[in-house]
């Protein structure tokens, strides 16, 4: 016999909380749903675009009906729950229909606040709430000529702009000189406002308002100043208060809202509550990505996993009227403790101001260029330390090294036709449709659904730009606490941890000390696992080939045909006749069909079969040559010029440093790729301030700098130090590349690794410490010993790993 | 209807791995979940045909390596929300020796 839940409330929240539990406990409950409005569960958020003429109803259905049917659950709709009797475990709608339950989840949402004036009562005063409110003043548009919206907060502002387009004639009255004044400051409040006169609007700032005049119907609107302004539907959009006029009546401690602890779970054990009628942690919550986390989490409880907790949210806003750009984020006015970075260009339209508190973003408002928002957010949230970005932080990310790929930044002046990701050839008409009919909220639903930033990410800023653009105020990001993958609640660092500190050498050893609710984990964060066991335990781990990449396995570079690529390793970039022969006599003896130089100073066969790999690798290890690793997440290439040995302005020996340099690093694995480049004086002709690890000679020794790169986005390299010898050299690579190896999360290059701990972080523990240098590096020998063996050699000698390159069986 | 063909031992394939068969209408890959079960698919990606043998095999799904495509053993079917189906063969396991049908 299932248990029965039952959910007062069929809109986002609880909704959304049924869904994620029948993902995680299908069969758990027999499960009922009261909701008072006569519809599915309707996308709320977009309510906007209805009422501007954007969209139909059903463009914003999430749940029809047919989805409860699908999933066994009763929908009573039109139906007010009245009473909870928590005694005999039942609940009442006001027809008297009675439902039990053993688990019960309130999703009341919120109400609009009236102002109580006198008027307020009267017909053609409207709140902005749900569909019937919006039939209203659809309704009214075609009757009447003017509206009047009181509020000039997000709410207001959209209703107001969806009144305007439906030709009435609209003023907004604001009780203080700033609009949205929750979320902007008074700079970006002002541009905004003048935008939304040019668009037609009219405003009536610091007005108060007394009383709402009218009969059977109202006619005008009187202010305490004395001013009277004609009015045929009053708009009220001065904020929303939680419903909890049910949990009180039932006696569920309620303050603000009904308060839940960190499982959402009420006073009463049976009883759980989502959405805008929770108060959690003193907080109340009316944007909709808070909601979906709470949603998870309720879940997950109702299930009873019991893992995972709501630790509140920090939010940010967007306006969602078309064409208009803003952001803003945490505590955007700052006080006596904190400083400012305001960038303003009237002329352009653009608007920035970070707030800064002890080196740490506490705040941000933009106006016009939103591009970096995420960014500031994402720093806000994981409270980095940005006094080494500083200098450009106001410039945005682009700008943190020179920028790359892209250019694009007003995702609001794109047309639908304009390709947003270049990789999966997305157009920003495609993700704004997927949006809207799929009913998507995350980047992550986003990437899923059409492709759209989900290869380089290079696009990411513009699509969550998008993404916030059309969803509007009720858009955030993602939680900040990102879980490796969907087969476990942990993160990176806690798995980093956890696997140093009990002594996990194994992935499978990672998931069951760390509970995952996978039997296998997945191809996410079994290669991650397995490497973090590895690089934390290199004598101990057991390197376990089926969850590495298939270019890992098989010592080879899959290509789009199914067939691989063979890059002998070329050491420093430095060969001979006898090297180019033996490449030149395999390509000719296996057919290979392309043979082309690489950027890293090698030659790479292309087209190999699978089967050809082994004897093609005896070949080349007869004549003295071993993988070149281009085929893994490992050290690539330690590219050189042509240095002291030959050039006229060399001014150390930059090949034979490579060299030295390539055969201490060569069979390292890493989180990443890893590059690197010596050239012999500072015109840098081995183009090394674009590598992880590039070593600049001068006069005087050798500069050292991290952190480069030079793909999707172009980041110069961070001046680590200065040296003096060759040994020092040596000693800083091993040690910083260490630090990496240990540090860095799975799939992290050295610039995003860089650029999360900070620069200061990585020169204190590599060039200031100098016992910890020494550590680090001794790690890195140690770790070295157990890898440099030869993986063709390996494997064109006895049967290890044969079978990966032979057939099963021919069948003809 | 064709019979069921001896394609080799059960542990000639390893655990959350795969192997190939090659037969005159294109390759079948053969794949072994971490329980022992043994499933059948065209070795061919319904997206843009990546080899799904040389993937990563977790639970009962296998990742394509080109595109991170995600198919179900069981039968087949791409995990939403991409779409589209490989081809799946009857695979019986006896006396640790796997026969398929082809």
């Amino acid at each position: 016999m299932k248990e029965k839940l039952v959910l007062v409330g069929n809109g986002m929240a609880g909704v959304r909380t049924l869904e994620e539990l029948l993902k995680i406990a299908p069969e758990k409950y027999d499960i009922t749903v009261f909701g008072a409005e006569p519809y599915g569960n309707y996308n709320r958020i977009l309510l906007s675009p209805v009422l501007a003429g954007e969209k139909s109803l059903d463009e914003i259905m999430l749940n029809d009906e047919q989805w409860y049917k699908d999933n066994d659950i009763a929908l009573i709709k039109g139906k007010k729950v009245v009473g909870i009797d928590r005694k005999k475990k039942t609940v009442t709608s006001e027809d008297g229909t009675t439902s039990s339950y053993d688990r019960l989840l309130l999703s009341t949402g919120s109400n609009p606040f009236m102002i109580p004036i006198p008027g307020i009562d009267t017909p053609g005063v409207i709140s902005f709430r749900d569909v019937y409110d919006v039939d209203q003043m659809l309704d009214a548009s075609k009757k009447h000529k003017h509206a009047v919206v009181i509020g000039g907060g997000l709410l207001g502002l959209e209703a107001a702009n969806g009144l305007m387009l439906q030709g009435m004639h609209v003023t907004v009255v604001h009780l203080s000189d700033t609009l949205m004044d929750r979320q902007m400051d008074s700079v970006s409040g002002n541009m905004l406002k003048t935008s939304l006169e040019q668009r037609g609007l009219q405003f009536l700032m610091e007005h108060s308002t007394e009383a709402i005049i009218g009969d059977d119907r109202v006619t005008a609107v009187r202010f305490k100043n004395g001013v009277e302004i004609a009015a045929d539907i009053v708009v009220m959009a001065v904020g929303i208060q939680p419903n909890i006029a049910l949990a009180e009546s039932a006696g569920i401690y309620s303050e603000r809202g009904i308060v839940v602890d960190d499982t959402m779970q009420t006073y009463d054990p049976t009883i759980y509550a989502v959405g805008e009628c929770v108060q959690h942690r003193g907080s109340t919550y009316g944007l909709v990505a808070p909601l979906f986390e709470q949603a998870k989490v309720c879940a997950n409880h109702l299930a009873e996993y019991g893992i995972g907790r709501y630790q509140g949210s920090v939010t940010s806003t967007k306006l969602k009227v078309t064409g208009i750009d803003l952001f803003s984020a945490g505590d955007f006015n700052g006080d006596e403790h904190s400083e400012e970075l305001v960038m303003k260009d009237v002329s352009r339209g653009i608007y920035k101001k970070i707030v800064i508190k002890d080196n740490k973003i506490s705040g941000a408002v933009m106006y016009g260029d939103t591009v970096d928002g995420a960014w500031y957010f994402q720093l806000l949230r994981d409270e980095t330390d940005i006094s080494d970005i500083r200098d450009n932080l106001l410039f945005g990310q682009a700008h943190l090294g020179d920028s790359g790929h892209g250019g694009h930044n007003l995702a609001s002046q794109m047309s639908d036709a304009t390709e947003v990701c270049g990789c999966n050839g997305v157009c920003k008409g495609e993700i704004t449709k997927a949006i809207t009919t799929k009913g998507l909220f995350t980047l992550d639903d986003v990437r899923a659904h059409t492709k759209a930033s989900a290869s380089c990410g290079s696009c990411t800023g513009l699509v969550e730009q998008i993404i916030a653009s059309t969803l509007g105020g009720d858009y955030s990001a993602a939680s900040n606490v990102k879980s490796i993958c969907k087969c476990t609640e942990h993160t990176h660092e806690e798995i980093q941890t956890a696997v140093k500190a009990h002594k996990l050498t194994s992935y499978r050893a990672v998931i069951k000390h760390m509970d995952w609710n996978t039997p296998d984990g997945c191809h996410a964060c079994r290669p991650a696992l397995n490497y973090y066991a590895l690089a934390a335990w290199p004598a101990e781990a057991v390197d376990d080939p089926q969850s590495r990449y298939i270019n890992e396995r098989v010592h080879a570079n899959i290509q789009k045909d199914g067939t691989y690529s063979v890059v002998p390793r070329i050491w420093g970039g430095v060969t001979n006749p006898k090297e180019l022969r033996a490449i030149a006599d395999v390509a000719d003896k296996y057919k290979v069909p392309t043979v082309k130089i690489t950027g890293g100073q090698r030659i790479d066969l292309l087209g190999v079969k699978k089967q050809d790999l082994p004897l093609m690798w005896k070949d080349l290890n007869d004549s003295g040559m071993v993988s070149g690793h281009a085929y893994g997440k490992s050290l690539r290439t330690v590219k050189t010029c042509v240095g002291k040995e030959h050039c006229r302005f060399g001014t150390q020996y930059s090949m034979a440093l490579g060299i030295k340099i390539e055969q201490l690093t060569w069979g390292s694995w890493m989180p990443h790729k890893y590059k690197i480049a010596v050239s012999g004086c500072p015109r840098n002709c081995a183009e090394a301030t674009i590598k992880d690890f590039g070593v600049v000679a001068v006069d005087s020794g050798y500069e050292l700098h991290v952190g480069g790169n030079g793909g999707i986005k172009v980041r110069a390299t961070d001046l680590l130090c200065k040296v003096t010898s060759e040994e020092e050299v040596i000693e800083y690579c091993n040690a910083f590349t260490q630090m990496y190896r240990e540090q860095a999360h799975y799939l992290e290059r050295t610039a995003p690794w860089i650029e999360r701990v900070g620069l200061s972080y990585v020169k204190a523990h590599v060039v200031e410490d100098q016992a910890n240098r020494k550590k680090l590096s001794q790690r890195f020998i140690e770790s070295q010993s157990y890898v440099q063996k030869d993986p063709w050699a390996e494997r064109t000698t006895g049967d290890f790993q044969k079978h990966q390159f032979v057939t099963l069986k021919e069948v003809s | 209807m064709t019979h069921f063909i001896e394609v080799g031992k059960l542990e000639d394939i390893p655990q959350l791995g795969s192997r190939v068969i090659s037969t005159v209408a294109g390759d079948v890959a053969v794949f072994r979940t971490s329980d022992d079960e043994v499933f059948a698919l065209k070795d061919s990606c319904p997206h843009q045909g990546g080899p799904l043998s040389q993937g990563i095999v977790h639970g009962k799904k296998v990742t394509c390596p080109l595109h991170n495509w995600v198919i179900q053993l069981e039968d087949g079917e791409v995990i939403a929300p991409d779409e589209g189906c490989a081809a799946k063969y009857p695979v019986k396991v006896e006396n640790n020796i796997v026969f398929v049908q082809l």
